[in-house]
């Protein structure tokens, strides 16, 4: 199956999608016991006897992980139910240690919520629905390959908080996939409540998928797809399984319900394990754990103190910073960024400037470095310093990337920098002339030929008094003396 | 009796050492009664010299200081095994210890022997041990009753005053009952079942055995209370279960539900009971008839509940992690080797039945049906506590002790805990008290109360107790 170029098919079905997330909570400790949530700790560390499960042990919720779960909820624009039910998804697996999760089933904590993800061709927001958000605990971890022909289990992650937000069926192309994952990543982001990272596990998709004719009402057998661990990769599933059931289709044979596997290397979808789609997880209310009341009160609370969301920064950036609108999507992208903007703007009072260099140099350090803002040398404060060096003259914009660089580099600040390297801009009138007259001394004939009405001979002498003062002249000066001496 | 021994008019060592002694004497291990599955003779009597060892440095004595104590085999204890009666947690030694084991070490209780029980809690006469039944010390070639029936064997035969059992359907009640002891449930949610091995979450709790009301009475007020371990233990404020021991129960209204009395009770223990209800009634109660009338679906819905939530609660038993588990070739097999050959037949009847009605398509016919019955049953007890009534008095069990192997039929099994399992489905106090014999077998009386009044149930099982004197033992 490959992702071919459009062809009839493509035009006659469409593709009816749903995603269902998981998302890693961030919390300290697990969801119904006082183990740490530490990724990373050697295997069956971070375990007690509730999350060994072991006889007698009980669950007690982590209040910390209702809050964080409200918190996503609320941002999504869910309904968040004053009671909500924790209940037991029930079936047998090594590395789930009470033979089930704990779950929640037909009263999750929050439902009918939404996520936009662009506008329609006549303005109206492009909304895909959010059927439900709810809480549950992640299982372990079944490590197949490790030891020689015995399958090894570790219950680090047992009992780690997760939110499950399933959205309808609203998603009708890969490229609708991808702008829901990215917007909800970036949604999720702003709320801080995970650590949002694929290859660690703390962000997962699946993906509900089914086609029917363009136009038609009735939704076809739907295959789930798993195992996709980026949101290209969920793209690519996508296509790769409409190509499928397309060909199935056209071929007049039935799709059947089923769990797929998406295989990055090879781009294709393959059936899980043989036929045990269908399980009964025999769900009840979990005995152990009465219901989740929420005050109005207190859910009232958690949504006051939403922070700032994308929607409502991008809205703000375009007023306060007049800036357009590329520069506030690359801007608002992750609040981190968006954050480290303003401290700059804020301490330069320019955005336009401080929106040039966190675009410019800041971007392209933190690609080309791999590090991230959070641990990133150099301060906004800083920043904003070298950008007032500039823009009073002390420093060249040539010498202002040298200094940047060199910040990354040592973390200090731009005027040591500056005075340490010898690069803040000459602007002392003798040293100026001094550079002037060598230069002229040197290039006679082109003098001549510039005072004959060559003007465009001007740019060689300065780079050449640029160069001669290694950067340090200032240019503006330097302009000015040449003038004076064709003119004196 | 308990109390004599925490006011140390008996040194701990020694009465730890007359318990180890009288156990011996009554044969109570495998050769004799089987009611106790382990020992910890050499712990039991270091907990007995530290206690002593404090009380020569003028520690004011803890309630049940050097008090023995044993306890039933799903109660997690760090230094015996906890194998709840089963093959598939044989030799199982839990690395934590359950909050009722806590708070009864340090109220100063030594913990002697853990006992036999029905495998997983399920049965009503400890016959369906893996290791063996118990007998009744009373008559061996009885039943002690079940599922605590070594817990109740023990306090019958007088090795201790006090030992803890846990109820899902009146598996304390009942065998106080056959063994002519003290056996109180308490309000769901009054004891922690931290450290309890799960039967049916919304059903368990931790219950008590005592030779005399006073001795049930000191066990629960010590384990009683919130714990922050178990989210459905309940804040409820502990009172001091013994106290308001004057003889008198003016202003009492105590209720007899004729769902109780049906014609077919055995007409010597209705005999048994009215004595009880003359002798109450002289006590200066007053005792009225009312109805609960949901009473006949008590049996159907408990055996709809409680297997569903075992079937869940014993997936863990999975040969994973911990206990049996059974060589095979691949997880599958593992899984059904082990799961076939640890558990016994009984366990594997109810994990079978939980299964199915917890099963898609029938979950709504059978589970969810059964929880709007056990609404009805437990809205009968408000409704007659509401009117007036204090607390409710019947018999315990249909029948007293019966011999071993009688009840071959699972569902005559079931119906010893007819008025008992009703308590449990409405999470109310209930408890039994020796009220008589016949033909040599104890009867036991049962008091029902509301919801966290516990304290008017002992104060009326205190009395009547007092009133019926010898007469309850004869």
């Amino acid at each position: 199956m490959s992702t071919a170029a459009p062809t009839a098919t493509d035009t006659k079905y469409e593709m009816v999608v749903g995603l269902e997330v998981h998302v890693q909570l961030r919390t300290r400790t697990k969801l119904f016991c006082n183990c740490s949530t530490q990724f990373g700790e050697p295997p069956n560390r971070n375990t007690c006897p509730v999350c060994l499960a072991l006889p007698g042990s009980l669950p007690v919720l982590n209040e910390a992980a209702v809050d964080l779960a409200t918190r996503a909820a609320l941002a999504l624009g869910a309904d968040v139910a004053e009671e909500s039910i924790f209940a037991r998804k029930n079936y047998f697996y090594p590395d789930l240690p009470k033979g089930y999760q704990i779950s929640q089933f037909d009263k999750p904590l929050a439902t009918k919520g939404s996520l936009v993800i662009g506008e329609h061709a006549d303005g109206s927001p492009h909304r895909i629905g959010i059927t439900r958000v709810h809480m549950e605990e992640d299982a372990g971890k079944s490590v197949h390959d490790r030891f020689p022909g015995v399958t090894a289990i570790d219950l680090n992650r047992a009992g780690v908080p997760l939110i499950e937000i399933v959205s309808e069926p609203d998603i009708r192309s890969s490229a609708e996939a991808g702008s829901y994952l990215r917007l909800l990543k970036q949604l999720l982001e702003y709320l801080d409540v995970s650590d949002l990272n694929m290859e660690e596990g703390s962000l997962r998709v699946d993906a509900n998928i089914s086609i029917r004719e363009r136009g038609a009402a009735k939704l076809g057998t739907k295959t789930e797809v798993k195992n996709m661990n980026s949101f290209s990769g969920v793209e690519r599933a996508l296509d790769a399984e409409f190509a499928r059931q397309v060909a199935i289709v056209e071929a007049g044979a039935a799709i059947e319900q089923q769990t797929l596997l998406w295989d990055a290397d090879r781009g294709t979808v393959r059936p899980a394990r043989a036929k045990e789609g269908s399980h009964d997880y025999r769900y009840f209310p979990d005995p152990d754990l009465p219901p989740l009341r929420l005050t109005k009160k207190w859910i009232a609370q958690v949504r006051e103190h939403l922070p700032e969301l994308p929607d409502a920064r991008r809205r703000r950036f375009a007023e306060e910073h007049k800036l357009g609108a590329y520069d506030i999507d690359v801007l608002t992208a992750n609040p981190r960024l968006a954050e480290y903007f303003e401290a700059v703007s804020h301490a330069l009072g320019d955005p336009k400037t401080a929106a040039n260099w966190v675009m410019g140099e800041v971007l392209a350090t933190l690609k080309n470095t791999g590090q991230t803002l959070d641990r990133f040398p150099v301060r906004p404060a800083d920043l904003a310093a070298l950008l007032g060096m500039v823009r009073g003259g002390t420093v060249s914009n040539s010498a202002a990337k040298r200094i940047f660089a060199l910040m990354v580099e040592t973390g200090d600040r731009p005027e040591q920098i500056a005075e340490r390297e010898g690069l803040a801009q000459v602007g002392d009138e003798a040293q100026l002339a001094a550079w002037v007259d060598e230069v002229l001394d040197a290039q006679p004939a082109e003098w001549q030929r510039y005072l004959g009405g060559e003007k465009k001979l001007l740019g060689v002498f300065v780079g050449a008094v640029m160069k001669k003062s290694g950067g340090r002249a200032d240019p503006r000066k330097v302009n000015q003396l040449l003038a004076a001496r064709a003119s004196g | 009796m308990a109390g004599d021994c925490a006011s140390g008019k008996v040194p701990a060592r020694a009465s730890v050492l007359a318990a180890l002694e009288r156990a011996d004497e009554v044969k109570a291990d495998a050769r004799g009664l089987n009611a106790l599955l382990s020992r910890d003779r050499d712990g039991a009597l270091g907990a007995a010299d530290g206690i002593a060892r404090l009380h020569l440095d003028g520690a004011i004595p803890t309630p049940l200081a050097g008090v023995p104590v044993v306890l039933k085999d799903n109660i997690a204890t760090l230094t015996m095994p906890t194998s709840c009666g089963s093959r598939i947690l044989e030799g199982y030694v839990s690395p934590y210890e359950a909050t009722v084991v806590t708070r009864l070490r340090a109220a100063g209780a030594v913990v002697i022997g853990k006992t036999n029980m029905d495998e997983f809690a399920m049965g009503s006469s400890t016959e369906n041990s893996a290791f063996g039944p118990t007998r009744n010390p009373l008559d061996p070639t009885r039943v002690p009753g079940g599922s605590s029936g070594g817990s109740a064997a023990c306090v019958a035969a007088g090795i201790v005053p006090i030992a803890l059992g846990s109820e899902t359907g009146g598996s304390v009640r009942q065998p106080a009952s056959f063994c002519g002891v003290v056996g109180v449930k308490p309000t769901y949610g009054r004891v922690s079942r931290y450290g309890l091995v799960a039967f049916a979450s919304s059903l368990d709790q931790i219950g008590v055995f005592g030779r005399t009301v006073d001795d049930a009475a000191l066990g629960l007020r010590t384990i009683a209370g919130r714990d922050r371990f178990d989210s459905t233990s309940s804040d409820v404020p502990v009172s001091d279960f013994c106290e308001g021991r004057e003889r008198n129960l003016e202003g009492i209204v105590i209720g007899r539900p004729r769902e109780y009395f049906p014609e077919s009770l055995d007409t010597r223990i209705r005999e048994r009971c009215d004595a009880a209800v003359d002798a109450l009634r002289a006590l200066g109660a007053t005792v009225r008839d009312v109805s609960l009338p949901h009473t006949d679906l008590a049996i159907p819905t408990y055996y709809i509940i409680a297997p569903a939530e075992a079937s869940s609660n014993l997936a863990r038993f999975d040969g994973v992690r911990y206990g049996r588990r059974a060589d095979a070739g691949g997880l599958r097999e593992m899984y059904e080797r082990t799961r076939s050959h640890g558990f016994g037949p009984e366990v594997t009847r109810r994990i079978l039945l939980g299964t199915y009605v917890l099963s898609a398509g029938y979950y709504d016919a059978y589970y969810k049906k059964a929880q709007e019955v056990r609404a009805l049953i437990a809205n009968d007890f408000s409704r007659v506590f509401a009117g007036g009534v204090h607390l409710l008095f019947t018999p315990t069990a249909p029948t007293t002790a019966f011999p071993l192997g009688a009840k071959s039929d699972p569902y005559e099994m079931y119906l010893s805990d007819i008025f008992t399992v009703t308590a449990n489905l409405a999470g109310i106090p209930a408890m039994s008290l020796p009220i008589g014999r016949v033909d040599g077998l104890p009867v036991g009386g049962q008091l029902m109360a509301p919801h966290f009044d516990e304290a008017t149930m002992f104060r009326a099982s205190y009395a009547l107790e007092r009133t019926l004197g010898e007469a309850a033992h004869r």
